[in-house]
């Protein structure tokens, strides 16, 4: 028989793993929510899904590549620009929808119990399926440069580690969203800071300059950002290029860590009494 | 073997802190930061003004105190020191066999709500603890999570699994919840294209088909039509028959007493009484007498769109009364605070005698003229004397939509005495000779 004890909690380790795989079923409807009521009573449908990025690479393409003239290391502007974007999407697709969480379902949350990281965890997959779009979108222009212009492109072995970049992009996106929403149900400021502090935060991440453009001595700063080495090492392993150093990776890999940790920490913590203060 | 209680809830307290100077945004926070360092604390500054309470509540402290670690009091001390912060429940004990229906009564602010809330894991307990033996599905809302654009079926689904249900189990149920739901044919609409009505059939209907060993229910039978409503109690009725336990809250003291055989009576976050249902709705009844002489007010509540702020009423002079002659008319005075404007919204009112039977309910739709832009209603109403009987009357208030929800809902708002004034009936005083005075129309029409 299930037991359950309910009182007032004061250990910061206690998420219910068990409970969130007995969930399982909400987790997919909740992702099958997600697809199915973004585009409803939209003409283009799903195409939204990899029209924005396009548009974003095209943007970048004529600013930062016609007018501005950014060294993009020999590569076509266009490809290098889109597989930065494609990778940064999902992280902030992630982010911006992690971090609303708590806010956005507080009416649901206030009337019926279920394990509330499945949320998160939704936004995680849902935005998932929309990467892969957006990916194989990548992946098509990537083939054409690569069979049909003379572009600077060669693939490294390290390929293989894409699976992995793409769960360090996640890990990072639920991480700062996670955190975001748990400080959004104290400060409310948060929210309309986030649309700012994301765009800050991309041009922050060389997603339209590699890191070779930053003089030698501010390095560290982007080492410290952990977007910074996923975009770098993705382009390293599409294009052969890039100045990956393995000590950004290792504090990369570490930062996005420590950021997944701490957020559903907070988040467990901050969901428990939220409705109280919401 | 001794069967564990299906509920077993010990010392449960839970506080709150109301938002006088809470701390919402970053500017508020790094001020309350400044006037600390500064060796100001606002919310300290603000307990010594009532000095008096402090104590007290100190004192009741002290003898609990002896259970708990010194770290934990202190922790107490301070919530009970803040005059920010509000005790919704204190220390509330009690056990639930299974098998039970126990319903839960008491006034707006009782901790009915909260009570509800912590056994349903929606929020934490300050102290205390509760302990659950069985699967527990919770009912605070119908149609939790359904989203308008996904379709009746896709919302099944949803809300199913929400209120923690399998997909199979749902799969297995679907003809039945549709066909309980009346709404075959508009399964693959989209739920924003329902009629209200319609929206809400489907809402319970997923839940009426919920088989847990423990259900949490509040008082979601309040909305919907009457057929339905029946059909509901009808299916919950079953549910205590087939073994499980149910916690119920009301205001409707119907079908508390129709469906409960025992009756838990919060009052101030505390239990009252915990018994047999007709004492309890009894004793409630009773209470509720001497508590709401003064009329009903409340400061401000942002959660609502409409709501209530003041209801008194008053003599024929314009004073304000809770006793009246049979034979004056009696008037009420109604004070709303809109904080958003609901189209159509009416109001309306019932009046319960002393013995727990509906005399009757008056509705208006007066409101259908009032428009946006408006802080403020007043409204004033008349009954006329000269039809309740003497006796002790219960007067519940609501803004509704009517058939779909309850904006907002004051059980016995206001409690009046009738006295006898003079009536054709003043010697049958103490006898039940019915409910109302009704002038009737008597004609000799010959002898022969």
């Amino acid at each position: 028989m299930i037991r359950t004890r309910i009182r007032p909690n004061t250990s910061w380790f206690s998420i219910d793993w068990k409970e969130i795989i007995e969930y399982k079923d909400l987790l997919w409807l909740l992702v099958q929510r997600d697809f199915t009521a973004i585009y409803k009573q939209s003409i283009l449908g799903p195409i939204w899904f990899v029209l924005q990025p396009l548009a974003t690479t095209v943007v970048f393409t004529v600013i930062f590549g016609s007018i501005a003239k950014i060294s993009t290391e020999s590569l076509p502007p266009f490809i290098f620009y889109m597989s930065g974007t494609v990778l940064w999407n999902y992280f902030q697709g992630v982010m911006n929808g992690v971090s609303g969480v708590l806010i956005v379902n507080a009416g649901i949350f206030s009337k019926v119990y279920f394990p509330r990281l499945l949320v998160p965890f939704s936004l995680v997959v849902s935005n998932l399926g929309q990467f892969i779009l957006n990916f194989l979108m990548f992946v098509g222009f990537y083939l054409y440069y690569y069979y049909f212009t003379p572009a600077n492109i060669h693939p490294s072995f390290w390929i293989g580690l894409l699976p992995l970049l793409v769960i360090q992009c996640a890990a990072i996106g639920l991480g700062v969203g996670l955190w975001l929403s748990a400080l959004t149900v104290k400060y409310r400021d948060l929210r309309f800071a986030l649309p700012f502090f994301s765009q800050l935060w991309m041009y922050a991440t060389p997603i339209v300059y590699p890191v070779s453009l930053v003089p030698e001595q501010w390095r560290w700063i982007v080492a410290l950002n952990p977007m910074a080495g996923v975009v770098e090492l993705n382009r390293f392993i599409f294009f052969g290029l890039g100045s990956v150093s393995q000590d950004i990776l290792m504090v990369s890999f570490f930062a996005s860590l420590l950021l997944l940790v701490s957020g559903l920490l907070i988040f467990n913590r901050v969901q428990r009494t939220f409705v109280d203060t919401i | 073997m001794i069967t564990e209680p299906a509920i077993a809830v010990s010392h449960l307290s839970k506080c709150y802190h109301l938002g006088v100077i809470s701390r919402k945004t970053l500017q508020d926070e790094v001020r309350y930061w400044w006037y600390r360092m500064r060796g100001r604390d606002p919310l300290r500054h603000m307990g010594e003004i009532a000095p008096t309470w402090r104590h007290e509540t100190a004192n009741t402290q002290f003898r609990r105190g002896a259970l708990e670690s010194t770290k934990r009091e202190e922790q107490s001390l301070d919530h009970s020191a803040d005059p920010n912060s509000f005790w919704a429940l204190r220390d509330v004990s009690f056990d639930v066999e299974p098998g039970e229906i126990v319903g839960i009564i008491g006034r707006n602010g009782a901790g009915k709500s909260t009570l509800l809330k912590i056994l349903s894991r929606i929020t934490e307990p300050t102290e205390g603890e509760a302990i659950i033996n069985g699967q527990v599905s919770s009912l605070l809302e119908i149609g939790t999570g359904f989203h308008p654009e996904l379709t009746g079926r896709e919302n099944i689904y949803m809300n199913g699994t929400i209120l923690g249900m399998k997909k199979a189990e749902i799969h297995r149920k679907f003809d039945e919840i549709a066909a309980f739901a009346e709404i075959d044919e508009f399964l693959d609409t989209p739920v924003k294209r329902y009629s209200s009505g319609m929206y809400v059939r489907l809402a319970f209907a997923v839940a009426a088909y919920l088989e847990p060993e423990i259900l949490l229910i509040d008082e979601v039978l309040a909305v919907g039509d009457e057929q339905f409503q029946k059909k509901c109690l009808g299916k919950m009725q079953s549910v205590g028959k087939e073994g499980r336990t149910v916690l119920f809250v009301s205001h409707n003291m119907g079908s508390i007493a129709q469906l409960c055989q025992k009756t838990i009576l919060l009052s101030h976050g505390k239990i009252t009484q915990f018994g047999k249902t007709s004492e309890v709705i009894e004793r409630y009844l009773d209470e509720g007498s001497t508590a709401n002489s003064e009329g009903f007010s409340v400061p401000e509540d942002v959660n609502k769109k409409i709501y209530f702020s003041a209801i008194r009423s008053l003599s024929k002079e314009g004073k304000s009364t809770n006793s009246f002659k049979h034979n004056e008319p009696i008037t009420i005075s109604i004070h709303c605070r809109i904080n958003k404007w609901v189209s159509n919204a009416e109001m309306g009112f019932y009046v319960v005698d002393q013995r727990g039977r509906k005399v009757f309910t008056s509705s208006n739709p007066l409101w259908r003229r009032v428009t946006h832009g408006y802080d403020t209603v007043s409204t004033s109403v008349i009954i006329p004397g000269n039809i309740l009987v003497p006796g002790k009357y219960f007067l519940t208030f609501a803004i509704h939509l009517p058939r779909i929800e309850y904006i907002d809902l004051v059980s016995d708002a206001l409690c009046i005495t009738i006295i006898d004034g003079g009536s054709a009936f003043s010697s049958e005083q103490g006898n039940d000779y019915g409910c109302v005075f009704v002038e009737c129309e008597w004609k000799l029409e010959g002898f022969n």
